[in-house]
């Protein structure tokens, strides 16, 4: 498609906008759907609550809360709007993680037990050194490295039994998560001196980074405010009330960074001559097994730092008793990326988008009697509808080309026809 | 020993339904990744069936009378239940996969993203808190085959065989066993299976001899997602007393493992669940297990992490899979969305 230049290249890309566009408008039409459904049929719930459901689904965001007379307030909350881009921090990293692996045609799904490793070794480090040997900004850094470190080791398990043993990745990827959540779990259950004794109702949490490793009297104890953590630069003037700091601002510099590394180096070539066909690479002359594993421990890394940044805030806690639940941020990267086609800019705005509709999901639980799952229904049908999202722009392809080319047939018809015709149609392109 | 092999049939059994359930799908050509999903799935639609069987009176009563026959009945009515809405579930896949072409391991990922959200959604909505139990009573009360229910007394002793096999069982594992059985002679002996399984090798070949082949990988989807179902809801009965949280703990994925190290053949799938229970039943019941039966509990005293022992299916499964991968065949045309026009 490429060889016809750029203007085509530029309408590709307004396709595949579309086709998410689309994708998102289906998936919370769905979730309203679920929402009026379970109004009618609740006996506690109402349709008044359903369609206050519906209106927080879609504007969930700028929902102030409830005024004194009960009904729902709307205006810009800069609380949420600070929190969104908060935990947009590690959505974006994960999902540019699972997007690097994409384009290396390997499927990612290994990012929850990455970012567990990535969690462990941030927290390790940040805590473990004392704040009075090294100054705190240098601690910040090597926590950092370390969790991408630890990341990218992690994510070298599968892209290895895939390289050298021809292990479905994804299967490798599934049980080196619960690995990594039994792995960290033994951890800090080893490691008696992370587990935050200070705050009492705080029992198996993991101290924040913001309290330091401080020598008292002659006894190792964390102190609040000692630590480290991410500056807020100025982003909490910005949106008081809300969690937000500079990771933000890290994480979108990251995904401008893979970007140029995928599109601007012979590595990043050669990562994509691997994903496009492997076998062909090879006879190129691209090491194919080398960059395997080399795209799953960048993708590796880059979950690692996701999980950098959201530990090293400062202001975010960790249940280090695990083994049972992986973190749903690893999973949401999937969305992230195949909502975004896997373009690294793209997913600094779909992980906002994911992040919002976790917002949204809040809002849900805190002002109406449904709950937080509905946003993660909404992401599941966002998933389902992007894994043939190249059907959907085929049928944005063959509205333009019928418009063009049967004048006289009356546009309604048109559609219908081009619905009918999608399927078959990508069909004839792969074969 | 009999509460080990006890424990290791409980966990083995989900996971040979299911590890068959992906054979099918896989024989016909499809990867059916959403195995998880639809367990999870399958066990809130039986538990919920359970829930709302029990709220009526006829069951009460017969919960009441120790009337044995209703009760064995209504388990296999929610089996049923959780194999029928399984199927249904599963047809989110085959028709992403078979009529729009899709990516099946996107499709299949999706599908396990929706299970736990959907029934968690629906769980908070209907018991406000995110376990779905059972109405009255608990599963070994109402479902499980004891002593008792042959009119027999506690204490009698049935020899090694009735104690392991006939006592503090669950019909359900034997159904499972049965079916097992069943449709591997179903898969392998017959026209039907015959033809599925062609379609999974060369579904062009398939074609020209007339086979249908987007019907016939509907039909391997959709008895995969009724197995699925079923092996989720068992599971669910068998090992978590009757309860749906949103979560089977890799087991789909386990399943799958266990599939691709039995080599896609009945036989060697039976064998792999087996040990890959036995880690199961170490890895939950460690701390309770008497091997040799002189009252201690080797594997709970060695100087061995309790975290090591939760770490060791998947381990195994990896290393397993990391020594069987070079032998493995998996179906030919798995994965590849079968287009009519493709030579």
């Amino acid at each position: 498609m490429n060889e016809h230049g750029n203007p085509l290249l530029k309408r590709d890309g307004v396709r595949t906008v579309l086709a998410s566009l689309i994708s998102i408008v289906i998936g919370l039409a769905v979730g309203s759907v679920l929402v009026v459904v379970v109004g009618l049929f609740s006996p506690n719930l109402g349709l008044s609550s359903a369609w206050e459901g519906i209106r927080l689904i879609f504007l969930g965001l700028f929902s102030t809360g409830r005024n004194s007379g009960g009904s729902l307030t709307w205006g810009f909350n800069p609380q949420s709007v600070g929190n969104m881009l908060f935990r947009a921090t590690p959505l974006i990293l994960t999902g540019l993680s699972v997007s690097v692996a994409f384009k290396t045609g390997l499927f990612n799904i290994g990012a929850p037990g990455q970012y567990l490793m990535g969690t462990m070794a941030t927290l390790a480090i940040a805590l473990g050194i004392p704040c009075s040997a090294l100054p705190s900004p240098l601690i910040w850094l090597l926590a950092f490295l370390g969790g991408m470190l630890a990341g990218a080791l992690w994510g070298c398990i599968p892209g290895i039994v895939k390289a050298f043993l021809n292990i479905n990745e994804v299967l490798a990827c599934i049980m080196t998560n619960w690995i990594a959540a039994n792995l960290v779990t033994w951890f800090f259950d080893a490691t008696k001196v992370f587990q935050n004794t200070v705050e009492n109702t705080k029992s198996g949490y993991i101290y924040k980074t913001a309290y330091g490793r401080t020598l008292v009297d002659g006894v190792w104890t964390y102190v609040d405010g000692n630590g480290v953590q991410t500056a807020k630069l100025g982003l909490d003037k910005l949106f008081p009330g809300s969690q937000v700091n500079g990771g933000i601002l890290i994480a979108i510099l990251i995904a401008v960074g893979v970007y140029i590394l995928m599109t601007k180096t012979t590595l990043g070539y050669q990562l994509k001559a691997c994903g496009s066909n492997r076998h062909a690479a090879r006879y190129a002359g691209v090491n194919d097994k080398r960059n395997i594993v080399l795209s799953m421990a960048i993708a590796g890394a880059l979950s690692g730092a996701g999980a950098a940044l959201y530990c090293l805030a400062g202001n975010t806690e960790f249940f280090w008793s695990t083994y049972q639940a992986l973190p749903a941020t690893g999973f949401n990267g999937i969305p992230v990326a195949l909502l975004a086609a896997n373009h690294p800019v793209g997913v600094i705005f779909t992980g906002c988008f994911m992040s919002m509709l976790n917002i949204v999901g809040l809002q849900l639980t805190n002002l109406t009697a449904y709950n937080e799952y509905i946003t993660d229904v909404i992401i599941s049908v966002i998933v389902y509808l992007s894994a043939f999202s190249l059907v959907i722009k085929m049928l944005l392809d063959a509205r333009r080309k019928g418009k063009k080319e049967i004048q006289p047939v009356p546009e309604r018809l048109q559609e219908n026809q081009a619905e009918a015709e999608a399927p078959t149609e990508k069909g004839g392109e792969q074969a | 020993m009999t509460f080990l092999i006890q424990q290791t049939l409980l966990y083995a059994v989900p996971l040979l339904l299911v590890a068959l359930a992906g054979v099918f799908a896989e024989r016909s050509g499809i990867i059916n990744l959403a195995l998880e999903g639809i367990m999870i799935f399958g066990a809130f639609v039986g538990v919920l069936f359970v829930r709302l069987m029990q709220g009526i009176p006829f069951f009460q009563n017969a919960a009441a009378s120790k009337n044995w026959l209703a009760l064995q009945g209504m388990e296999l009515l929610a089996m049923l239940a959780a194999a029928a809405l399984g199927a249904v579930f599963s047809l989110l896949l085959s028709f992403a996969s078979v009529n729009l072409k899709a990516d099946q391991t996107i499709g299949g990922t999706a599908l396990n993203l929706m299970a736990p959200a959907l029934v968690l959604f629906l769980i908070r909505v209907i018991a406000n808190q995110n376990t779905l139990g059972m109405e009255r009573g608990d599963a070994s009360s109402w479902f499980m085959i004891k002593k008792s229910t042959f009119g027999v007394e506690r204490g009698t002793d049935w020899g090694f065989f009735g104690e392991t096999f006939a006592n503090q069982v669950y019909l359900a594992t034997y159904v499972c066993i049965l079916l097992f059985v069943v449709l591997s002679i179903l898969l392998y002996k017959t026209k039907f299976g015959l033809r599925l399984r062609s379609c999974g090798e060369n579904p062009q070949a398939a074609d020209s001899l007339g086979i249908n082949v987007y019907k016939m990988r509907y039909a391997g989807t959709t008895i995969s997602g009724a197995l699925a179902g079923m092996g989720g809801f068992v599971y669910a009965l068998t090992t978590a007393n009757c309860a749906a949280t949103g979560d089977v703990a890799g087991f789909g994925f386990l399943a799958l493992a266990v599939m691709i190290f039995g080599n896609w053949k009945p036989l060697n799938i039976a064998g792999a669940a087996l040990l890959f229970g036995l880690f199961k039943c170490i890895a939950a019941a460690y701390a309770s297990i008497d091997i040799n039966g002189d009252g201690v509990c080797m594997l709970a005293t060695a100087p061995i992490s309790a975290h090591f022992y939760r770490m060791m299916p998947y381990i195994i499964t990896l290393v397993v899979l990391a020594f069987t991968s070079k032998k493995s065949r998996a179906p030919k045309a798995e994965g590849i969305p079968y287009d009519k026009g493709q030579r």
